[in-house]
């Protein structure tokens, strides 16, 4: 099959690569780039494992062509953690927080949820909820997943943050 | 500051320092999990690795008259294509299930289910794998299937497994029809049957515990690597239990367990689905025998509700017995249970039906009689337990829900008659009609404590309210209250009756001590989520006094991993953690006499003290379990070997029995059908708690997945067998935005016979989460006579309910 020179900015750094047209942004960010942070749980779109984002936005990059992303910027999980490489503050509230179990869920989740406080620095519970119905856990029962993005806007933002009681 | 004051605070924060057992310790995966650095099965990329894929039937049951693969062979990039003719000589066409039946791995003559495997294509990637599947070309007969599980055993119902036809006794005795897999009882029928004919009020219902699946996020996938000059086999996979997949991988291709290394690596998710054996993992390892390259197999979702290891479907007539004023007299059970084409159940070998036979529940029943058959039909196999104990969700939902319609009849309080029935906490060790030991409980306190938090007079004075208001046309919402009151049965179990494939169900624990002080510790059980690494250490941070961020655990690895039967049936923390614990005090009885060598003393001049040995009465001589170590090594006393170490296999005496009360308050709106829960309060008892940060964690994700299942997750056949939703589409998965905010409470009650008193949790709040939305469903609609209302219970079908009760005017 013929392919197709694209230019990406991934994670700050430019990169250069061949594909073909149907080659899924997922499988292009996985296998050609080894970024394996992004995982993928579903065929149809439904459970964001694979989110990374794109250009500003949260981009399920199952449902993304390589080709689509050619000029983009994206930034993966593999591109969240502070500059000095300490856990950023939603890689840290996941930590701190217990939300996350197997894993596998998380790096979409993160990335989600970096683009919802983007958006909206101080969200609700209920908006965080909303914000991030596109990504599915199996493990968590999103309780501990709000809180964490709670603890990460609360840091980001220089605010207390409550720890829920038990 | 006075001194007793200095030692309590000493003493304080040495206990701190050590990050035991009872604190919410951080979770050491995380580190590299939140940075995209977890490693799964699919992660992995090996030089030359080529990409295998399935052709898989369109049809439920139908002959194969023929296979064409020369058209996807021609197809540049594909290396190799697969058929049962190809297998065949090499007698790899079947492989053993755990249920003592054998499972097709690519279809031979014919297919049973939709979707099952009939060639293996073999590609450069995964895009011309994918390809080249649609080139492959099969010719099929159709045939008549069966998916009515009710259908199976008629006179003339098709017969489905030709290649066992003439087998009338099967690997759990007779069989009554050629579609039939078992007949299990259990119990004194004559006893039960007379307390019925004798009793005051019965109930009998048809209770469904639907099929389902347990879709973990991580689909099921594996990397086989046969290496042709050694003659060695590594495999990478989703396994839940990699030991056991090395003995089946051994078993089955001749290899000898030595030369085949199984790698279990990060697993997204388990909840049962990743127990068994797959035709995929087989078919990656052929390939790479074959081919002598590295195959990968990896599932796609679709593939993964339609063929891996569905869940429940259990049609269980559940009958009770019961005097006027509430005693329960008897129970009596019968379950049809649904196979699928294959008995691929991942139970125990002594235990065709799991542990259904726990379903006489919390209550003292003085007789019980329980009946399972099994059939095959026309659907996937598997019959997994979903995040439970083998079939406990089953027992337990059949058991709660009963009780709630025996109350109905009887007009009593669903509480009060849990109440009145409960075994008393004086009964334990108590022997349940049905065959069981229960280890500890006191379910009166428990069902006390959770009613007080819930306030739950307040809450039926409101329902009274309400149901008033709606007969008077002021309102349109149905107020449900769900109760539930379960016992589980984990942590199997004792050699005596529990086994697989002939193995007895120990799991194990090796721990070495460096001369340093650091600690590996290496499991027989596998995570999936439940974060082993760090629970393990905490257990052996508090019996060895040495920080839990010194200990490492390691476990997935069959080359270095003691063996052990995995992780499923909530078993890692009553079996390995036993073994964790036994292990630790042995190496503590040899630091014992190696510190008073050390000290000079006598072993019994010695105490223990946190993270060290000190002299009785003189607590300023110490060892402290580090300068043990190094001494172990360097210095150990005279006719002591050196070295500080220790293995346990550990063989449980009993299963525990973790229990707990569910709250859940539901609003329905009659004219939608649309349930909203507004509030679940689930109090846990699993015994001696050793990370409350993960146990409740545990708990949020059970009520999840229970509140998925009983809500409205399911795996439907239409009446040709195909089968309807299985993707991320229609399946239902809940978002954060359905998804109720849980309440977690909990009472402990510590397991006698487990060496730190856990009993276990992972799966409690899955198992009686299910039947406690079904009751408060139930309980919703009870007061308009709408009888039982089968799961899942999604707005469809509840407006159904409305429509079929005349509520829409
Ligand atoms: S893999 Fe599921 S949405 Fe992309
Ligand atoms: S942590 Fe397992 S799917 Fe979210």
């Amino acid at each position: 099959m013929t392919k197709s020179h694209i230019k990406v900015t991934i994670n700050g750094k430019p990169v250069e690569a061949l594909v073909e047209p149907r080659t899924l942004l997922i499988h292009f960010l996985r296998e050609q780039q080894n970024l394996t942070g992004a995982h993928i749980g579903c065929d149809t779109g439904h459970c964001g494992a694979c989110t990374v984002d794109m250009d500003d936005m949260s981009v399920k990059s199952c449902m993304t062509f390589a080709i689509q992303a050619d000029g983009a910027r994206i930034t993966t999980i593999e591109g969240v953690a502070n500059p000095d490489g300490t856990l950023s503050a939603l890689q840290e509230g996941f930590r701190m927080m217990h939300g996350l179990q197997c894993g596998y869920c998380t790096p979409g989740m993160i990335l989600r949820a970096h683009r919802l406080l983007q958006e909206n620095p101080n969200p609700t519970e209920d908006e965080i909820r909303t914000g991030i119905a596109g990504n599915l856990c199996r493990c968590t029962g999103y309780v501990n997943i709000v809180r964490a993005i709670q603890y990460a806007a609360a840091k980001i933002n220089g605010t207390p943050f409550q720890e829920a009681a038990e | 500051m006075n001194e007793q004051v200095k030692i309590d605070i000493d003493r304080a924060e040495r206990t701190e320092k050590l990050q035991g057992m009872g604190c919410k310790r951080k979770r050491v995966e995380d580190v590299r999990f939140t940075q995209g650095k977890g490693s799964y099965v699919d992660d992995l990329k090996l030089p030359g690795m080529l990409f295998g894929d399935f052709v898989r039937s369109p049809h439920a049951h139908a002959r194969i008259v023929s296979i064409d693969t020369s058209r996807a062979k021609a197809l540049p990039g594909v290396v190799a294509v697969l058929t049962a003719a190809d297998l065949k000589p090499l007698g790899l066409h079947y492989m053993p299930t755990l249920a003592g039946d054998v499972q097709a791995v690519l279809a031979d003559e014919k297919v049973l289910f939709q979707n099952q495997e009939v060639a293996f294509v073999i590609a450069e990637d995964r895009y011309i794998a994918s390809d080249a599947t649609e080139l492959v070309e099969v010719v099929y007969e159709a045939l008549p299937c069966i998916v009515d599980p009710f259908k199976a055993m008629l006179p003339d119902a098709p017969i489905l497994r030709e290649d066992i036809k003439d087998k009338m006794v099967g690997a759990h005795g007779p069989r009554k029809h050629p579609n039939h897999i078992f007949e299990w009882q259990i119990g004194d029928k004559q006893a039960t049957d007379d307390v019925f004919a004798r009793a005051d009020v019965t109930i009998k219902e048809m209770l469904v515990d639907h099929r389902t699946h347990p879709s973990p996020l991580e689909t099921c996938q594996s990397v086989a690597s046969f290496d042709k000059v050694k003659g060695e086999l590594t495999l990478w996979g989703t396994f839940q239990a990699p030991h056991v997949i090395r003995t089946v991988v051994s078993l089955i291709s001749g290899l000898p367990e030595h030369k085949i290394h199984v790698i279990a690596p990060d697993i997204g998710g388990g909840f049962g689905n990743k127990v068994g054996a797959y035709a995929g993992y087989v078919c990656s390892v052929v390939g790479s025998i074959v081919l002598g390259v590295p195959v990968k197999w990896v599932e796609d979702r679709m593939e993964n509700l339609s063929t891996t290891s569905f869940a429940r479907d259990y049609h269980m007539t559940t009958e009770l017995a019961a005097t006027k004023d509430g005693k329960i007299l008897g129970m009596r059970v019968h379950v049809l249970a649904d196979h699928g084409a294959f008995d691929a159940c991942a139970d125990p070998s002594k235990w065709p039906a799991g542990f259904m036979n726990i379903c006489t529940g919390s209550y003292d029943i003085p007789v019980a009689h329980l009946v399972v058959d099994g059939v095959y039909t026309n659907k996937a196999s598997g019959g997994v337990a979903y995040r439970c104990s083998f079939r406990v969700t089953e027992a337990v939902f059949a058991i709660e829900r009963a009780i709630e319609v025996l109350a109905q009849k009887l007009g009593m309080d669903a509480a009060e008659l849990r109440m009145k029935n409960f075994i008393r906490a004086e009964q334990f060790p108590y022997h349940s009609a049905l065959g069981w030991e229960y280890d500890s409980g006191d379910y009166h306190m428990a069902m006390q404590k959770a009613m007080d938090a819930i306030g739950y007079k307040a809450l039926r004075a409101e329902q009274a309210e309400k149901r008033e208001a709606f007969k008077r046309g002021e309102t349109r919402e149905l107020m449900g209250i769900g109760i539930s009151f379960f016992t589980e049965i984990v942590g199997a179990g004792p050699a005596k009756n529990c086994d697989i494939l002939g193995i007895a169900m120990f799991d194990s624990a090796e721990i070495r001590i460096h001369p340093t002080g650091s600690v590996i510790a290496r499991m027989g059980t596998k995570s999936q989520g439940q974060g082993h690494e760090t629970t393990y250490a905490q257990i052996i941070a508090t019996e060895l006094g040495i920080p839990a961020d010194d200990i490492m655990i390691e476990e997935g690895n069959t080359d270095t991993a003691p063996y052990g039967l995995g992780t499923y049936g909530s078993r890692s923390t009553p079996v390995a953690g036993a073994a964790t614990a036994v292990a630790a005090r042995k190496i503590k009885a040899k630091a014992q006499m190696i510190a008073a060598h050390m000290l000079e003393v006598h072993e019994g001049d010695l105490e223990w003290d946190i993270d060290r040995f000190r002299v009785k009465g003189l607590p300023e001589k110490f060892k402290t379990m580090k300068e043990i170590a190094w001494s172990a090594y360097n210095a150990p006393p005279p006719n002591l070997e050196p070295g500080l170490e220790a293995v346990n296999y550990y063989e449980p005496p009993n299963m525990t029995y973790p229990f707990g009360a569910y709250f859940c308050v539901m609003d329905i709106d009659v004219d939608t059908g649309v349930a909203k829960t507004r509030r679940f309060y689930a109090l846990d008892d699993c015994g001696t708690r050793i990370n409350p940060m993960i146990i409740e964690g545990q708990v949020h994700g059970g009520l999840t997945e229970a509140f998925a299942c009983a809500m409205g997750q399911e795996i439907r056949y239409d009446d040709m067998g195909n089968v309807m939703g299985a993707s991320f589409m229609d399946f239902f998965l809940p978002t954060a935005v359905e998804t109720p905010k849980w309440e977690t409470d909990f009472t402990v009650t510590p397991s006698p016979h487990h060496p730190i008193g856990a009993k276990g949790v992972g799966e409690s709040p899955h198992v009686g989460g299910v039947p406690c939305f079904s009751n408060a469903v139930n309980d919703a609609y009870a007061f308009l006579g709408a009888g039982h209302i089968q799961m899942p219970h999604d707005a469809w079908r509840l407006w159904q309910v409305g429509e079929r009760l005349g509520l829409h005017g």
